[in-house]
């Protein structure tokens, strides 16, 4: 209909780049191109439907003949005007009633955008009962990172209801062997968490990084986008005993070993942030084409996704060589004491978030 | 591939690396706390990487760097390093080469 292009419409709180169809710019509705008038006929029966109009009315004039040119010259240009003005204001009418549906398109799809973005955000809202809005994940809507919103909820809901399952089996009079189901289950469930977050890490590397998810407190001990291993072990530590003297060697030993892996990716964490911190700062700052600079910084932050995925590596074989070192019933009371620990940090973060404010 | 083979087989421990890498970085950084030194081979420096890389890729290693080499045996990359690590496992590897500076 027109030759307008289509206009794209950046939406910095939506962050979706679509093209809104032909959004109408009034502009482009001017001129003759929406329809066709430059066809004679179309004035010439415009001026005879106005001619008819006018007999009755006036009862004088007679059909516009145009070889009838001489004597009625003055009018047939006046009868002209007017046929091309009831036109222009006939097109303009036209025009504006194009222009008015497309407006209104246009808003029903706003709508609807705003409506999806509504639903998208709410999945991520209910992340075992915390007030999300604190999170602080405002920017442009990544589908990785929707889903692996909804899906961590899930993933909380779920640890709940296995740690009040383990808190259960424990009290009874349930034996190892059901037992160890229940602690497979438990490990398999953080391991599926590894795994959601390679998915997410690949989607967005800094949304996992910086622990975007997790809540405040639990925040406060990030290292490389989940909880330190080492520290782990320690919190753990005093709810496995009693232990047997190989066992608190092996846990020792594990620790060490722990702790000596961890220095070493934050080793090559800490060389990634120099290499990162010269690639942009190459050539001289101030300086206005720095394109270049970016470009090659954003190599690098590919190598960041594969020191996140070594650090949840490094979480996992904790975990299995820990219960690899326990009973059954100690692995049991370890998951559980861990579960708790993880749900207390949540549930410091929401009363941290609600506290009454002081008064100046 | 020949020279990976001769590399590994001349040094006790052989990481193949890149000066851009990171990770290798933290490897390296590993081994050096266990009070070892490998030999670091950087790879980006060789004529020959592509074929490098390849042949570490066809033996095993996903990285393809960090290789390490341990003995003259392919060890893994970073997450077989790391796993041998907290499984105990990686210190007897390399108790030989503790209190030798890379000699052959």
């Amino acid at each position: 209909m027109n030759s307008a292009s289509t206009h794209f419409v950046p939406s910095r709180r939506m962050g979706i780049y679509e093209p809104i169809h032909q959004l109408p710019m009034w502009g482009d509705f001017k001129g003759n191109n929406l329809l066709d008038t430059s066809s004679p006929m179309m004035l010439e029966i415009e001026a005879k439907l106005d001619n008819q109009s006018e007999d009755t009315s006036h009862g004088t004039v007679g059909p516009s003949n145009k070889y009838d040119q001489e004597a009625s010259k003055p009018d047939d240009k006046v009868l002209r005007r007017l046929a091309q003005n009831r036109e222009a204001a006939r097109k303009s009418r036209l025009r504006k009633k194009a222009y008015v549906q497309q407006l209104e398109n246009c808003k029903l799809r706003l709508i609807q955008l705003e409506e999806e973005l509504r639903r998208a955000r709410q999945q991520g809202l209910h992340v075992g009962g915390i007030d999300t809005s604190q999170l602080g994940y405002s920017g442009s809507i990544n589908p990785g990172i929707a889903t692996f919103e909804m899906e961590y909820g899930h993933w909380v809901e779920e640890q709940n209801r296995q740690i009040s399952d383990l808190r259960n089996a424990l009290h009874s009079d349930i034996g190892d062997m059901e037992l160890r189901i229940f602690v497979e289950g438990g490990i398999r469930h953080y391991l599926d968490l590894f795994t959601m977050k390679a998915t997410a890490a690949s989607a967005d590397v800094f949304y996992i990084m910086s622990g975007l998810w997790k809540t405040p407190a639990e925040r406060f001990f990030l290292w490389i986008g989940g909880f330190r291993p080492s520290e782990l072990l320690k919190v753990l530590l005093p709810h496995l005993e009693p232990l047997s003297e190989q066992q608190r060697l092996d846990v020792c030993n594990l620790t060490q070993s722990c702790q000596q892996a961890e220095d070493a990716l934050s080793q090559g964490m800490e060389k990634l942030q120099h290499i990162l911190a010269e690639t942009i700062a190459t050539a001289q700052l101030g300086e206005r084409n720095y394109l270049t600079q970016i470009r090659g910084a954003i190599d690098k932050l590919d190598a960041l996704v594969r020191f996140v995925v070594q650090a949840d590596h490094l979480r996992q074989e904790t975990l299995q060589q820990i219960s690899r070192i326990l009973t059954t019933r100690q692995a049991a009371r370890g998951l559980l004491a861990l579960g708790e620990y993880m749900k207390r940090l949540r549930a410091l973060s929401s009363c941290w978030s609600s506290r009454p404010r002081e008064q100046p | 591939m020949e020279k990976i083979v001769k590399l590994a087989s001349e040094n006790g421990i052989l990481i193949m690396s890149k000066s851009s890498c990171c990770l290798c970085y933290a490897v390296q950084m590993l081994f050096q706390d266990l009070g070892v030194h490998p030999l670091i081979y950087e790879i980006d420096h060789d004529p020959e990487e592509k074929e490098i890389e390849k042949a570490l890729v066809r033996m095993g290693c996903s990285g393809p760097v960090p290789a390490v080499f341990i003995g003259g045996k392919l060890v893994g990359s970073t997450n077989e390093v790391m796993s041998l690590h907290l499984s105990g496992s990686l210190i007897p590897l390399i108790t030989p080469y503790q209190a030798l500076s890379n000699v052959k």
